[in-house]
């Protein structure tokens, strides 16, 4: 089971990497399904056998929402504001993915010397979800349109829900439930935002916005 | 033993190699609904090409004669250098895949300066293209190797193609396929595929590898052809060794499982060649970048 | 007796120099006297080497010195004589190819002074290498920077020249001081400055700040990054054989320095392996980024310079890295790797000097996008520099991937072992990737300046008119393009030769097997390389064959059915690098001029481009800036009135009284 674990982080890492590269947004949106499903998936190999239904039901739940609900919404978001590409990053596309190698050596280097106080099934785990949640964080930062913004805040939050899966020892399941919850009131209330944005100024790119000031 | 059976490795490579890229094109006509090319069209084409004279552009020097034949000579080096599948190569040592990656530099070298040799404007532009791809691709070529000898423990070809699926389990699990995945990105960079470069494109604009060539005729032209041929078994081979995950203990046995991958890879580059369509020339570096953040993955893995 | 002939070596240098200045600055009789001189010195000094390496004896000498703390102590040792051997033959070859090349300026400059200089170069590289003494050492080198500044300034009515040689002379003397500083410290810790008697402490404050100024100070000779900005423009400045000297031998003095100082300090921490690596790394890839972008030849010879001294670096750093972790087989490699390349490289470094200097002097100019077409006019020139772009690419069988080679097996090998040293597998991996991609950079850098110079058509009247160098020159080139042939094939030789100097650093008996690996992977090697050259023996021939009784026709190049190609079609040098530049212009920022004039059919276009250093362009030029802007501020002192300077005095006197009374 621990392989299988670390096979489906290395799946995230490299979604993470699929993530950076490209400028579509239909990518962007069925890259976040794939990391729900590697994330619902190894929240279930990393118990034991037999699985305690709730772990069963809580795997499901994360798939639903992650991977069937925030999607749609963005997605139907996307279709309202009748954008399909982000045109032109802050950050090059080449240069995102130089930048995401050297994020990722720098989460395996921060955890380096963790190895021995932290005992989990895998060493690949918490690397691959800091990765992640950088991912997400350099994601917002560097993109310009409001949709990719906030598939980049989702793809953050799905690096600190690995994270909370492997460490969190008491009820892990009520954590991640409020966290859950959250995202897809925050979710649901951008994709409302950005529709009304859409509406309003016939485009969706957040760096125009700041004309708004005064 | 085993000298026999890696000389005899080396023979098949020279006899087989063209029939590669008969399997090639008979795919890709299958996908086009036509009948296709007779499967054994580049040994025709060899021996056409070596039964005629030659035409010399007036601006061309010796080194313009040199380029096919110092080209192909490093290219038979190669050959007996790489394993195929369990078995080493002839000529085999510690850090053997470096001598391996330099001698298709010169390779690469002697092209581009026999290219630039013409004093035309085609041949320069396609030499800059592909010393720009080519920097890339050979640090995705050595990181994987790097991977491939950090899982196997090895530093020498013959014996991490040996060790690596060769005992109970694989020591790299799922970062070989990670690795041939790149591999198999380099192989259609360096042998000048789709979604590279286009090989039936009459446009010299949109050449890369061959417009370096357009110059040569006859005799020089059969030696590039059957360069291009021997280099793409090369790679073939390399991959197969570590894409096909078992190994039957046999020498020979071996050599017969990795002939037939081969012949699999000259399918898949088929296939490929008639779903993709060619990338624009921007879009290149960032394909190779993929490559070598997939090799970054798979390093990372194997250092956990 | 190996010490009498180097010490009858170094007197021939001199006396040859104090000879050609009194011969009278023109005419021939200089060129002569210091080509017998040099040529005299060069044999002396490499029979004496090679003794030294051979029999592994080492040989010393010491005599008092009246000024304090010094003494007249020189040796060889298996390193000293390493280096002796690289001096003596590129100087002596250069002496060859120099007489031919001061010979159009016999009439018009002093050509004994010219001499001079160059013996008194040559004679006090080879006493850097030879002084075991803090005081000898610090004259030696300043002797070595202050005569190649005058060999530098030879051309001194150029302003280009002029400005070259004052950057040079003041990177040269900041390195000196952080010199002295160093010897003051190691001094100051032990009572006299004599190398066997540096004992100093490991881990102590001391050691560190020690290494950082030997870095410093040795770096700037070298050409680490950023200390690298008097390079581009010294070496082209001068004369190309003293070009070839000061890039081939002069900036591996520096590395001399660096690994003697180390040795005397005994086992390294790892920060010292790492920052090497470090700084190897960015001076391999950077330099190389910049040599792509330049026009000038000599200018981007210069940056290929810096590029393989990061490559020597690398090689350094790996050995720091494994004395630190107690690997003998990592610091081996690095240490024989490093040390092969700084020989192979001063062979085809000065190689490449000499066929720029010939084209220069051919054709009259030195940018690449008005040549062309080279090869039918100089072609033996063109022979030799091909094979020294090859070399210098490090691509088999020539003697440019026996170095390199050592420095991947032993990064690859510490890579390999991995598991509990999680540190030094990074390391590995920084200099792989460092030395794959500064591969590819210099390749793609190397074809061009070989196509763009000698192939295709001329671009120009300059090289429609070029003529072939005269015959010393062609005979030093051709015999370094032998030797980089031969010494490419002898790989196990070298091998042997440098796991001597290894075994001085490291113990002879731990380096023994490594030594016997490196010597059987590189038998393999010279047959794999012997085999690619009768293969293409085999295939020219049957090429021959083929074509003997067929019809053979010139023609035009295909040009697409265009009806007027010319010349100014081909790619230039800054067209082929584009791509190249295009992807990396986050580091070296080239500036794009674009002039067309308006109207529907501009008859007029122009589109020029350059790169300018940027270190030196952010990082000195402000520093320099602010330095003036402080002394001009000082200069308000300065008022010219001599009242004012006695009061100065006067007041100084009183204060020193009332401190000494006190």
């Amino acid at each position: 089971m621990n392989t299988w674990t670390d096979i489906f982080i290395l799946v995230l890492v490299l979604a993470d990497f699929r993530l950076l590269a490209t400028s579509r947004l239909a990518a962007v949106i069925q890259t976040t399904v794939l990391q729900a499903v590697c994330l619902s998936a190894f929240m279930l190999t990393m118990a034991d056998r037999p699985w305690p239904l709730l772990l069963i039901s809580l795997a499901l739940v994360t798939l639903t929402i992650k991977g069937v609900v925030l999607p749609w919404l963005l997605g139907r978001a996307m279709r309202e504001a009748g954008v399909q590409r982000e045109i032109e990053p802050m950050v090059g596309y080449s240069s995102s993915v130089l930048i995401g190698m050297a994020l990722l050596g720098l989460s395996f280097l921060i955890f380096v010397p963790l190895k021995a106080s932290i005992s989990i099934q895998s060493t690949f785990l918490l690397p691959g979800a800091l990765f992640t949640a950088l991912t997400g964080l350099l994601m917002i930062v560097s993109r310009k349109n409001a949709l990719t913004q906030v598939a980049g805040y989702l793809v953050m939050e799905n690096g600190v829900y690995a994270f909370g899966a492997a460490l969190a020892v008491e009820e892990p399941l009520l954590v991640e439930m409020g966290v859950l919850l959250d995202v897809f009131v925050a979710v649901f209330v951008m994709g409302i935002t950005v529709y009304q944005i859409s509406r309003e100024f016939d485009h969706i790119d957040t760096d125009r916005l700041s004309e708004l000031k005064d | 033993m085993k000298i026999m059976a890696s000389i005899i490795h080396i023979l098949l490579a020279l006899m087989l190699s063209p029939f590669l890229m008969g399997i090639i094109n008979r795919v890709k006509a299958k996908f086009a609904g036509r009948k296709g090319q007779p499967l054994l069209q580049t040994y025709y084409d060899i021996i056409k090409l070596l039964k005629k004279g030659s035409v010399y552009s007036a601006t061309t020097t010796w080194v313009f004669r040199m380029g096919p034949v110092l080209g192909l000579a490093a290219v038979i080096t190669s050959i007996m250098i790489i394993p195929s599948g369990g078995i080493g190569g002839v000529l085999s040592f510690s850090g053997d895949f470096i001598l391996m990656a330099y001698a298709l530099g010169l390779t690469r070298f002697i092209t581009v300066v026999a290219a630039m040799d013409t004093g035309s404007a085609f041949e320069g532009m396609g030499a800059s293209r592909e010393a720009q791809f080519s920097i890339i691709a050979e640090v995705v070529l050595l990181l994987g190797m790097a991977t491939l000898a950090i899982g196997t423990k090895n530093i020498s070809l013959s014996g991490i193609y040996s060790c690596l699926w060769g005992g109970s389990a694989s020591p790299l699990g799922p970062a070989a396929f990670l690795v041939a995945f790149a591999l198999l990105i380099v192989l259609l960079t360096e042998n000048a595929r789709i979604p590279v470069d286009d090989p039936n494109t009459h446009l010299e604009l949109t050449m890369i590898h061959e417009v370096m060539v357009l110059d040569h005729g006859g005799v020089d032209l059969a030696f590039i052809q059957y360069g291009e041929s021997l280099k793409l078994w090369l790679f073939s081979a390399l991959l197969a060794g570590i894409a096909i995950p078992f190994r039957t203990g046999t020498a020979y046995g071996d050599m017969a499982v990795n002939i037939t991958g081969i012949f699999a890879i000259a399918v898949l580059v088929g296939i490929i060649e008639s779903c993709m369509a060619r990338l624009r020339l921007l879009h290149v570096p960032q394909m190779l970048l993929a490559a070598l953040s997939v090799t970054i993955a798979a390093l990372l893995w194997i250092l956990r | 007796m190996t010490m009498c002939m180097m010490l009858t070596s170094i007197a021939a240098l001199f006396s040859g120099g104090i000879l050609s200045v009194l011969s009278g600055g023109s005419g021939s009789r200089p060129s002569r006297i210091g080509l017998v001189t040099s040529l005299t010195g060069a044999v002396l000094a490499i029979a004496a080497a090679a003794t030294v390496l051979w029999t592994g004896t080492e040989a010393d000498l010491r005599l008092a010195w009246q000024v304090p703390f010094a003494s007249f102590y020189i040796a060889i040792d298996p390193l000293s004589a390493f280096f002796i051997i690289t001096i003596s033959l590129v100087c002596g070859i250069a002496a060859i190819y120099g007489t031919s090349y001061l010979h159009p300026y016999k009439d018009r400059k002093n050509l004994g002074a010219a001499w001079c200089f160059f013996n008194l170069l040559f004679a006090s590289m080879l006493l850097v290498v030879l002084s075991r003494n803090g005081v000898l050492f610090l004259v030696a080198w300043e002797a070595m920077s202050l005569s190649s500044f005058f060999l530098v300034m030879f051309e001194h009515e150029r302003h280009e020249v002029r400005e070259a040689g004052w950057v040079y002379l003041i990177a040269a003397h900041a390195g000196q001081a952080c010199l002295m500083f160093l010897f003051i410290l190691l001094g100051g810790q032990n009572s006299s400055l004599d190398f066997d008697k540096f004992t100093t402490p490991m881990g102590t404050a001391a050691a560190g700040i020690i290494f950082i100024l030997a870095v410093a100070g040795f770096g700037a000779k070298a050409g680490f990054l950023p200390l690298h900005v008097w390079l581009p423009d010294a070496h082209p400045a001068a004369p190309s054989h003293v070009s070839a000297v000061m890039s081939g031998v002069m900036i591996k003095t520096g590395i001399y320095g660096l690994i003697r100082i180390i040795s005397l300090l005994g086992v390294p921490p790892q920060w010292w392996g790492w920052t090497l690596l470090f700084i190897g790394a960015v001076s391999g890839v950077v330099g190389v980024l910049y040599a792509l972008c330049q026009h000038d030849i000599k200018r981007l010879l210069a940056y290929s310079s810096i590029e393989n001294i990061g490559i020597i670096t690398i090689g350094l750093g790996l050995w720091l890295i494994g004395i630190s972790i107690n690997n003998t087989a990592l610091a081996a490699l690095g240490l024989m790797g490093g040390l092969l390349h700084v020989f192979n490289h001063g062979i085809f470094k000065s190689l490449l000097f000499f066929g720029a200097g010939a084209v220069a002097h051919g054709t009259g100019t030195r940018n690449m996008d008005l040549m062309g077409g080279l090869q039918k006019r100089m072609p033996g020139t063109a022979l030799a520099f091909g094979i020294g772009a090859a070399a210098i690419c490090g691509l088999p069988p020539l003697n440019g991937f026996v170095g390199e080679f050592l420095i991947y097996i032993g990064a690859f090998g510490i890579v390999a072992q991995g598991g509990a040293s999680g540190g030094p597998v990074a390391g590995g991996l920084i200099a792989l990737t460092a030395l794959g991609l500064i591969g590819g950079l210099a390749a793609a850098c190397f074809t061009k300046v070989f196509g763009v110079v000698f192939l295709g058509e001329p671009r120009s009247s300059a090289s429609k008119g070029a003529h072939e160098a005269p015959g010393s020159m062609r005979f030093a080139m051709t015999a370094l393009a032998v030797l980089c042939v031969v010494l490419g094939l002898a790989g196990p030789l070298s091998v042997r030769f440098v796991s001597k100097v290894a075994g001085q650093m490291l113990g002879t008996a731990g380096i023994a097997d490594i030594s016997d690996m490196a010597f059987r992977i590189f038998l393999k090697i010279s047959l794999g390389c012997g085999a690619l050259i009768i293969i293409t023996a085999i295939l020219w021939a049957l090429r021959r064959i083929l074509l003997f009784d067929r019809v053979n026709n010139t023609g035009p190049t295909w040009d697409c059915g265009y009806s007027a190609p010319t010349s100014r079609m081909q790619y230039t040098a800054s067209s082929f690098s584009w791509p190249v530049i295009s992807m990396f212009q986050w580091i070296v920022r080239p500036r794009v001029h674009r002039g067309i004039r308006k109207g529907f059919f501009p008859s007029y276009a122009e589109l020029s481009s350059r790169t300018d250093d940027i270190f030196r362009r952010y990082l000195f030029e402000p520093v320099f800036n602010a330095i003036s802007r402080l002394a001009q501020a000082i200069h308000a002192l300065q008022e010219g009135r001599n009242q004012l300077y006695v009061l100065y005095i006067a007041i100084t006197i009183l204060v020193l009284l009332l401190l000494k009374v006190r």
